[in-house]
């Protein structure tokens, strides 16, 4: 599936929950399905600043492509990795980096958080982007 | 303002309480963050900005002695409230923490010397811990932290086992935000006073929940914000017995806490104008008086004081009876409405996201607490505060949504 595919399906499934909370309870499945984080891994290093709850991200090139793992002590903010991996794992850091990652604001999750969790959504983001860009 | 009010009629004062949040009535729970302002106070300050705006205490027009009265007025008005000996001692400032820090400066530039010691108590707000961290870097002193008891107060032995000869000042709080109970404070100062050492109670929390008459606590200190009370945002009191004010340096320099300024040197001016430099917040200050007579208002009424007895007996009573909360702050003589707790297998931020779609305002994270947190070895809290305005239904709402969320997490 194409990153374009990828947002689409992942804007379509999100679509489907009218209602906040069960929009919550989609991230919270996410969230706990998200295979385990290397506990060597979780260090201050792979901590992200600026979410008021822990997350911790750490990316892996393999052939040519970046993959990511998470973590995080939330369940929702674990959810929320969990989605933002699920599209940009498996890329290539140019592909990555040329994305705008306008899809979160398509599936409103920027908007509905509050200010504090939309600040640590701007901070994965940018971690992401960082990890594709050191390439 | 009549003396019995009933709750219909209080919260029709409040129009924010009537707001909707994604398509759900609010229920606004972190009174202790903020309350909610009344009609009589926005209306005031839109009144005094539009009409009656003026700077205070300079000028001879019309304008600026109508502004001088009522910020005057209110001076009066807070002396009243709190039972001061002179208005002299009663000093406007932006807020709690502005206060806080004005007497940790002031005072420590008077008092505190390299080798000294001050004490504040382990559940303190930043606010009541950094600018003493702040004056002992300065001056080389070091700060003494007084621990609360199991149940999550202040005790008076404990105290004295923190003061030495060396001791120039205990900083503690008459209600921490966290634990909500209400230290006493008297006797924690008669303690501190055996040994001559002067105290400041922070009451930003507990002026809301309690009747404070400061000749009576005999604290030297007494600090609040009026954003908790209903007053406007930007203002807030300093309570300092005149003995400690005039022997403490002016905290800033400028225009109204002068007496006469020569390049060879400047006279300040007396209390309270000493400590109020600059042009004041004389469109918000004068709402602190229809705060105070809501609050008065709110303590003569019957159907209020039933109410908030109401909802603390009921949440204790649901906390206590689900085994996957933990409560802090247990002591139910002495309990406000201010509940801060644990959720086993869940996390704070979590609980507080999915309330906060059902349309429940509460607090998570460190609660400004950082020390207190630690000390009980927590990354957060929640934290639901409830005000006079709030109703044993909304409780009932908050406990039915809590254990909604409880179960989409756990």
């Amino acid at each position: 599936m194409t990153l374009e595919e990828k947002k689409q399906q992942v804007i379509e499934d999100f679509s489907l929950y009218d209602e906040w909370l069960d929009k919550y309870e989609y991230l919270i499945e996410l969230g706990k399905s998200l295979e385990p984080f290397p506990d060597d891994k979780r260090t201050e290093e792979h901590l992200i600043k600026g979410c008021q709850s822990r997350v911790w991200l750490d990316a892996e090139k393999r052939d040519g492509k970046l993959y990511f793992r998470a973590d995080s002590d939330a369940i929702i903010t674990k959810g929320i990795i969990s989605l933002l991996i699920s599209v940009y794992s498996g890329r290539t850091p140019e592909e990555i980096a040329a994305d705008d990652f306008g899809f979160v604001a398509d599936i409103g999750l920027k908007e509905n958080l509050s200010p504090t969790r939309a600040n640590g959504l701007v901070s994965m983001i940018e971690t992401i982007r960082n990890f594709a860009q050191n390439g | 303002m009549q003396s019995e009010m009933d709750l219909t009629q209080i919260r029709a004062q409040f129009p924010a309480l009537d707001t909707h949040v994604y398509g759900k009535q609010l229920v606004y729970l972190d009174n202790a963050a903020t309350a909610q302002r009344p009609l009589s106070v926005t209306e005031l300050a839109s009144r005094l900005a539009l009409e009656e705006n003026a700077n205070i205490h300079r000028a001879v027009h019309h304008l600026a002695a109508l502004a001088t009265d009522r910020y005057e007025g209110t001076r009066e008005k807070v002396r009243a409230f709190l039972n001061a000996r002179e208005s002299a001692e009663i000093v406007f400032t932006s807020g709690a923490t502005a206060a806080a820090n004005l007497v940790a400066f002031s005072f420590g530039e008077a008092f505190v010397h390299e080798g000294d010691e001050v004490v504040v108590s382990v559940a303190e707000h930043h606010s009541n811990i950094v600018p003493w961290q702040m004056l002992c870097a300065r001056k080389g002193a070091s700060l003494k932290v007084l621990e609360t008891d199991e149940k999550g107060l202040l005790q008076p032995d404990a105290l004295e086992k923190c003061i030495s000869e060396r001791t120039k000042i205990v900083a503690i709080s008459h209600i921490s935000n966290v634990l909500g109970l209400v230290n006493p404070i008297k006797q924690l100062v008669q303690k501190a006073h055996q040994f001559g050492v002067p105290v400041l109670v922070d009451g930003a929390q507990g002026i809301v929940h309690e009747q404070v008459d400061v000749q009576e606590l005999d604290c030297d200190f007494y600090l609040f914000s009026g954003h908790k009370l209903y007053a406007a945002t930007g203002t807030g009191v300093l309570y300092g017995k005149r003995e400690w004010l005039d022997r403490m340096p002016p905290f800033m320099g400028g225009g109204e806490m002068i007496h006469t300024v020569r390049f060879s040197g400047t006279t300040y001016a007396p209390l309270p104008q000493k400590f109020e430099a600059g042009t004041q917040n004389f469109n918000a200050v004068p709402t602190l008086v229809p705060a105070i007579d809501l609050v008065l208002a709110f303590r003569s009424s019957e159907a209020v004081i039933r109410e908030q007895k109401a909802i603390l007996d009921y949440v204790l009573s649901a906390f206590s009876a689900d085994d996957r909360i933990v409560l802090y702050g247990h002591a139910p003589e002495v309990k406000i409405p201010l509940f801060s707790f644990a959720v086993k297998g869940a996390h704070h931020e979590d609980l507080a996201l999915i309330l906060d779609k059902m349309g429940v305002a509460v607090r998570s994270g460190q609660m400004c607490a950082e020390p207190l947190m630690d000390h009980l070895g927590v990354s957060g809290l929640l934290r639901a505060s409830f005000a006079p305005y709030n109703t044993l239904e909304e409780a009932r709402y908050f406990v039915q949504c809590l254990n909604k969320a409880m179960d989409m997490l756990i």
